[in-house]
């Protein structure tokens, strides 16, 4: 069972701090969309306005086409995964997976039976009589999982549930949460902190930043054409370089692709970025990916850094450094690169991937392949 | 340097001989002279005489013992489970965040730090006959008036609300300790659970208190066995002995007859009631967690 989430011009207030502001945003029939944002953003209020364990302040929220903001948490049709998985701690995982149907009057062998076939689906049979303290964190996750499935909830609600999970059980949950997906294809919300489990389990992102949706998109579109700074610098690993743009030469360069802008520390750039005649100039900046610089040999055209931390992930290097201005970059060398902290390399960057930002933070990208 | 660390040495129990002189001289010592002196025939003053279990054997054919601890077991059986449902009772009404539920949980704590004499004194006031509290309300409403503290049936009831009042914080406040170290998530995922108020308390939080309410009800089992100063100072054990409580019997035996031998007698079979009682209370309720 999936449904559609439409939630249209919600606000919340706690006394006088607004945590989040006018916020819509349509969800289809099972699609897998993560709120992706800094704590503090209200991502997490929003989920939990959408389970009914926040009131809404104004605005509205339907599932399926009815309306369910007025509804009590237990009858608007959603399960949801905690943090802390919120397990019963005095019931085993079969009455754990059972409370929730036995509170709506399910026939007990409809509920047996439920709890056989997603206890079978995750692997965990073996579980049924012990109590949770009796299990590991990850066996916990999935008997949460568990108590959701058993319900077939129009929606599914997670709240950052990888996050007490250790790196290697967390890259293997998420997995596991993507294959349960496909196989069930209910409509699934994930709040996270986290871009890695965002951009590996989303059909579509909410980039979530103080109080208000930042940009909505595929995991694709969110990196490659972030719509603000804050969602360049906030998605990817490591964040986005950024130099200031001291002066627009040419809105559009001589193959009239985009801009010929003059940046700090890098002097004449041709972005393949068209500008509008509005652009705001003041605080603007050109963006640059670390995968989108190389290192160059020592005589070539480029521009000099001068590395203070190396960082080896195997298959590349990352390089941090400062410019000949002061400003601070990364740059990706190969995995057998042999610079060492304190040199100075020669690097340069690829033109057409360059994000440049106006001085409200809003992005302008190289213009879309027709 | 780590071997230095790990060698038990003899002056290291130096550290705990402030604690052991206090413990052995004031429990252990008292406890064994007790079992020692209740095998004798012994006053305050003279000297003792090795007697066996002939004082076992007067105190269990004295019928004041008997009814003594009549009294006590109903006095017990009574108070424990009205001072467990109420403190429940309270501490879920009170266990929120308000200005009102923390003055009201001042308030309901506030009798437990009066004195056994101020209590009764407060109680004699609202119990005694003629102007008594109960005694002007009942003359307002044209009933007749009931001595409370002189007719028997009432007299163990009466001391009985005066304890439940005096005691009652304590639990109160054990119960909403307990209380807030339940995870509020797991109210959330009931909630999401679709469960009623009624599934939610005993479904969910009063199996996560359970361990409290066992605590609860054991101490205050050891506690209401040595019911006292409210018996003495309100009724005296009277009327005809039918609230005179075992400890009340002792302090008759030992301090008023001088029959020490007889009154450390009736205390170890106190103590081995009350040993009893608190053993069942947790082996029944601790079974009942298995099953």
């Amino acid at each position: 069972m999936s449904a559609t989430i439409d939630i249209n011009s919600v606000t919340k207030a706690y006394g006088a701090l607004t945590v989040l502001d006018d916020i819509s945003l349509s969800i289809e029939a099972g699609e897998f969309v993560v709120f992706l944002g800094p704590s503090g953003c209200g991502k997490s209020t929003l989920l939990r306005m959408i389970a009914g364990l926040e009131s809404v302040d104004k605005g509205t929220i339907h599932i399926g086409g009815e309306r369910i903001d007025t509804l009590p948490p237990g009858k608007r049709g959603v399960a949801m995964v905690f943090q802390t998985y919120a397990l019963y701690p005095h019931m085993t995982v079969a009455q754990n997976m059972a409370f929730g149907l036995e509170n709506l009057k399910v026939d007990k062998a409809e509920i047996d039976s439920r709890v056989q076939s997603a206890a079978e689906t995750l692997e965990m049979a073996h579980l049924l009589d012990r109590r949770p303290t009796k299990l590991s964190g990850g066996q916990r996750q999935r008997v949460a999982i568990g108590r959701a499935i058993v319900k077939e909830p129009k929606a599914f609600l997670f709240d950052e549930p990888l996050s007490n999970l250790d790196a290697a059980l967390r890259s293997r949950t998420r997995l596991e949460l993507a294959q349960l997906h496909q196989r069930l294809g209910s409509t699934m919300i994930f709040v996270t902190h986290d871009q890695v489990e965002a951009m590996t389990l989303a059909h579509r992102i909410v980039v979530m930043h103080d109080k208000k949706i930042e940009q909505i998109g595929t995991p694709m579109e969110i990196y490659q054409r972030p719509a603000t700074r804050f969602v360049a610098e906030f998605v990817g690993s490591p964040a986005m370089s950024m130099m200031p743009i001291t002066g627009i030469v040419s809105a559009q360069s001589s193959d009239q692709k985009g801009a010929t802008l003059e940046v700090e520390g890098a002097g004449m750039v041709a972005t393949q970025v068209p500008l509008p005649a509005s652009f705001a100039l003041d605080g603007a900046t050109m963006g640059v990916r670390s995968e989108d610089t190389h290192v160059v040999q020592p005589g070539a055209d480029g521009l000099n850094l001068t590395v203070t931390v190396v960082e080896r992930l195997g298959e590349r290097t990352l390089l941090y450094g400062k410019l000949d201005t002061g400003f601070e970059m990364i740059v990706e060398d190969s995995g057998r690169s042999t610079v060492r902290a304190g040199e100075t390399v020669k690097f340069d960057f690829d033109r057409s991937a360059l994000h440049v930002f106006d001085g409200t933070g809003r992005a302008y990208h190289m213009a879309e392949e027709a | 340097m780590a071997e230095s660390y790990r060698r038990s040495r003899w002056s290291n129990a130096l550290f705990i001989l402030p604690y052991m002189t206090v413990f052995l001289s004031l429990l252990v010592f008292p406890l064994f002279w007790g079992m020692w002196l209740s095998l004798n025939k012994s006053d305050l003053f003279g000297g003792a005489r090795f007697i066996g279990l002939k004082n076992y054997y007067r105190v269990f054919s004295d019928p004041v013992f008997g009814q003594a601890v009549w009294n006590t077991v109903i006095f017990v059986l009574v108070s424990v489970p009205t001072l467990v449902a109420l403190g429940l009772f309270l501490s879920l009404a009170l266990n929120k965040t308000t200005r009102a539920s923390s003055l009201l949980r001042g308030l309901f704590f506030s009798s437990t730090v009066l004195s056994v004499t101020i209590v009764t004194l407060i109680w004699r006031f609202v119990f005694i006959p003629g102007d008594g509290l109960l005694a002007l309300l009942f003359d307002k409403m044209g009933w007749e008036q009931i001595g409370f503290l002189s007719t028997e049936g009432w007299s163990l009831f009466s001391v009985g609300v005066a304890t439940v009042w005096w005691c009652l914080g304590l639990p109160m406040m054990l119960f909403l300790a307990a209380l807030q170290q339940i995870p509020s998530d797991l109210y959330e995922a009931a909630a999401l659970d679709n469960a009623s108020r009624w599934r939610v308390l005993t479904r969910i939080t009063l199996p996560s208190i359970k361990s409290t309410i066992v605590l609860v009800a054991i101490v205050q089992i050891v506690m209401q066995f040595q019911l006292f100063g409210q018996a003495q100072l309100m009724t005296n054990g009277g009327p005809a002995g039918s609230s005179r409580p075992i400890v009340l019997y002792i302090f008759d035996t030992s301090f008023i007859r001088w029959d020490v031998g007889m009154g450390t007698a009736a205390s170890e079979v106190l103590f081995l009631i009350i040993l009893l009682a608190a053993m069942v209370q947790y082996w029944v309720t601790s079974r009942k967690g298995e099953a």
